[in-house]
């Protein structure tokens, strides 16, 4: 995850330069110590690999465990035993980490860290698939769809704290949006009405929290949490008045079709999963793209890390600071809304009071684990979609894993990630500080 | 809610009426407090008429015939809201009832008992939130720490046999502790690593949630005579004394006041409150003057979530008696609220959780009376608190006088 962030960071020197900040400093002082933080999370490595290779080792069974490239076992599959691969890759995992403690060049590190982490995962996987088989199609497909809210989602709060407004309301916006979906889906009975009023119901939580965050300058992680409850009130109050009365004129959005492009859709694996999809994904996907490149590439890009940054030094050369802040936050607003979309026209089929159950706070979580970059952000939501979805792959093998440790992943990987133990996690300087002209 | 003294205060040569009626329509904290009320109550009816067919029905013919319109909007309402009265203040026919012998007094204190049982937790969930406000610090993992309170509270109300009074004792300090160990981390991240304790309270709030899920399906946790997610009851001498029958008050009220009374103390009158409002104030300020800012964030977060733990083990042992995925319902995130419409004071948290408590139980009455959800209730809070966190936009809606006294809209938390 580390190295597609690179782009995005080495777009903002000119930024760097302008506030050298305590954390800077600390990071100018760094290389001198021996216990920096590469040869920490290379002694961590270490740890969790061997524990990998002796405990996954020890007690997986020593049968074929196979993961197959289609959906059924038959056809062509990846075999391999399962104590074998379990105590392989976490050697893999303890090299990796053998490695960043003996001290490699810096452009490496990044590749160490993500190779070590995703070979202690497939030992893991190794151990519980053993005897068994695992469609890595069916994998990719749930771990898509699990993100692709959690996508759109962090999109929405990239675009907002990248120009100085922490947005906290994603649930809020979900929620909005999703039951704009279903209740406007229904009552035009078109899943693209449906698809264009979840965006304007984000809209209009993105409008509240820009005028209240930017306008009168209210603390913006208050009204982002006060955005939420407002947001679950309004829909679960619509909801028990409206749509459980009378379902079928306001509760039963069509769902949204799958569509698949021929030829492509027969690469393997990445061809079902990428090519027979919705609308929506390949929306996330391009946006995601557009976001980064107009981010690092474009003018509003440049306009909007600078108003993130440093909302004087922008303001005095012209930027107008509140008005890019209006346009980020509520073209988040429509992005977040779409998010919103997923959970009445792909996920449920229909609207439930509180369903997007915290999904806003996870993209929130992937946005920060991202770094506030487009494709970290993807990176993020990609992995804890993953992490999510686990549970699930797994309760076909009578794990012995609670679901419910497997669903903590999220939450305490960002909690690392911002204690910096891997990695540094630096918002952008002015997020959250309202700008009042003086 | 809170007293506002000093713009109240009278100009030399000014009769007090008025500097009151002067004062009356300025944004002071009662004008302001009093209108968001108000608007946050108009909006809900809105909302009501909008989503009654019946009415919505009547105003179909709105230019032949507009009385039924109104009788029928203002007939919804005022039933709505004459069950919200009450249901959690007082009920005439409940009263009458007492008074001529047919009914007993338990009736006619029934709604203030469900008043003040719904505040009591959120008494202590929002002073957690007001205290770390005031140190400068954005507590939004009340509701982890009441989570963690809850579990704690209730594994000590049932794994260990204890005589009654020491029980509920040992009980109340197991939540305290609970909650405590959860503020800890954020606050110890906080001042080693500077991360913001926004994102790890948040964070910490859904492991503290899924943590209780799995707990509660537990060989030795769950109740073994259910086979969903419940579990074993808390023992009857580790819960907190009520009135009984329908009169669920409990002790937990009056614990309430008293432990508010204490944060008053710690924050106007001790010196860990002085140091903490200093550090609230300007951390820089503080550290030069010498007060460890790190220690400060740390005790701060400790203290905040051992109040919140301690709203946990109220509701536990006083009403839920149970551990189910939902007993802490929204009291975290209830308690945010409640401390910014208490204006981060102390007695101010009490008066908004009674507020907030009233509004509850109003809404229970409400929603099985009239057929309103209890979400509106929800929204009515949210509402409110978002009058109350922007007075800008109050005063703007109302052309209020600039106040005296600029106490309103201070920024608290500072983004990332």
């Amino acid at each position: 995850m580390s190295e597609v962030t690179e782009p995005a960071r080495s777009g903002k020197p000119q930024m760097k330069t302008t506030e050298a900040t305590a954390e800077d400093l600390a990071e100018a002082t760094a290389p001198t110590r021996f216990w920096n933080r590469h040869r920490r999370l290379g002694v961590a490595l270490v740890a969790i690999g061997v524990l990998a290779a002796v405990v996954f080792g020890s007690v997986a069974r020593s049968a074929t465990a196979r993961f197959t490239l289609g959906v059924q076992n038959t056809g062509l599959a990846l075999p391999i035993d399962g104590k074998v691969g379990a105590i392989v890759f976490g050697l893999i995992t303890a090299l990796c980490g053998g490695a960043l403690l003996a001290g490699v060049a810096r452009r490496w590190q990044g590749t160490l860290l993500g190779v070590g982490i995703v070979a202690f995962v497939l030992s893991f996987l190794c151990w519980q698939v053993a005897g068994q088989y695992m469609s890595l199609v069916d994998i990719a497909n749930n771990t898509l769809v699990i993100a692709l809210p959690l996508i759109l989602g962090a999109l929405a709060g990239v675009l907002g704290e990248r120009s100085g407004v922490v947005n906290v309301a994603i649930e809020g916006q979900f929620l909005m949006g999703a039951f704009a979906a279903a209740l406007v889906g229904t009552m035009a009975s078109s899943v693209w009405a449906g698809l264009v009023s979840a965006a304007l119901g984000g809209l209009l939580i993105a409008a509240l929290l820009a005028v209240l965050a930017i306008r009168f300058l209210v603390d913006q992680v208050v009204v982002g949490i006060v955005l939420n409850l407002l947001a679950l009130g309004i829909t679960g109050f619509l909801y028990e008045r409206l749509m459980q009365p009378d379902a079928a004129s306001y509760n039963e959005p069509p769902r949204m079709p799958t569509w698949q492009v021929p030829g492509l859709s027969d690469i393997p694996v990445i061809g079902p999963v990428l090519f027979n999809s919705n609308f929506l994904v390949w929306l996330a996907l391009i946006l995601v793209v557009v976001v980064h490149f107009g981010l690092t590439r474009t003018r509003w890009g440049l306009r909007t890390r600078a108003v993130g940054e440093h909302p004087t030094a922008a303001d005095t050369v012209g930027i107008r600071v509140r008005g890019l802040r209006y346009a980020n936050v509520l073209v988040g607003g429509l992005i977040a809304g779409f998010g919103g979309a997923y959970f009445t026209l792909i996920g449920a089929g229909s609207f439930t009071k509180n369903m997007t159950s915290g999904a806003g706070f996870i993209a929130l979580a992937a946005l920060i684990f991202g770094r506030w970059t487009p494709l970290g952000a993807l990176g993020a939501a990609l992995f804890f979609g993953f992490a999510q979805n686990l549970p699930y792959a797994l309760s076909t093998y009578n794990s012995s894993v609670p679901s419910q440790f497997l669903n903590m992943l999220p939450y305490v990987a960002t909690i690392i990630a911002v204690a910096g133990l891997v990695g540094r996690v630096r918002a952008p300087a002015a997020d959250g500080q309202p700008y009042a002209k003086s | 809610m809170t007293t506002t003294t000093e713009e109240k205060a009278p100009e030399k040569g000014d009769s007090f009426a008025a500097t009151f009626l002067r004062n009356l329509w300025s944004a002071n904290t009662v004008t302001v407090t009093v209108l968001s009320i108000v608007l946050a109550l108009v909006i809900g009816a809105i909302l009501m008429i909008v989503s009654d067919e019946d009415v919505r029905a009547t105003f179909g013919y709105l230019t032949a015939r507009p009385s039924d319109a109104f009788t029928s909007s203002w007939n919804l309402i005022s039933t709505a809201y004459a069950d919200l009265f009450k249901g959690a203040i007082l009920d005439p026919a409940a009263i009458s009832a007492w008074a001529d012998g047919s009914g007993g007094w338990q009736a006619a204190i029934t709604p203030l008992s469900e008043t003040l049982t719904y505040a009591a937790p959120l008494v202590f969930t929002g002073l957690s939130v007001a205290l770390a406000f005031r140190g400068g610090l954005f507590n939004i993992g009340g509701q982890g720490q009441a989570v963690i309170g809850c579990i704690t509270a209730a594994v000590a109300g049932f794994a260990f046999p204890l005589p009654f009074v020491l029980h509920a004792v040992v009980a109340l300090v197991a939540g305290l502790i609970g909650g405590m160990a959860w503020g800890f981390l954020p606050g110890l991240l906080k001042a080693r690593t500077g991360a913001h304790e926004v994102i790890i309270t948040i964070m910490l709030n859904y492991i503290a949630g899924l943590f209780l899920t799995w707990l509660i399906i537990q060989k030795g946790v769950q109740n073994a005579d259910r086979s969903d997610a419940i579990s074993k009851p808390v023992d009857a001498s580790a819960q907190l004394a009520s009135i009984g029958g329908p009169v669920r008050v409990n002790l937990g009220i009056v614990l309430a006041v008293l432990v508010t009374a204490g944060v008053a103390w710690l924050l106007n009158r001790s010196v860990f409150g002085f140091e903490l409002r200093a550090v609230g104030a300007n951390p820089a300020a503080a550290k030069t003057a010498g007060i460890s800012v790190a220690k400060t964030y740390t005790l701060l977060m400790v203290v905040a979530g051992g109040l919140a733990g301690l709203g946990g083990a109220t509701q536990v042992l006083g009403t839920a008696h149970a551990l189910t995925p939902a007993v802490a319902g929204n009291i975290g995130f209830d308690g945010l609220l409640v401390a910014l419409l208490g204006r981060n004071r102390p007695w101010g948290t009490l008066g908004a959780a009674i507020l907030f408590g009233a509004l509850r139980a109003g809404g229970n009455r409400m929603q099985s009376f009239s057929g309103i959800s209890l979400e509106l209730v929800t929204v009515v809070q949210a509402v409110i608190v978002v009058f109350i966190a922007a007075p800008a936009l109050v005063k703007t809606i109302f052309h209020l006088r600039a106040a005296r006294s600029a106490r309103l809209g201070a920024s608290m938390a500072k983004g990332w």
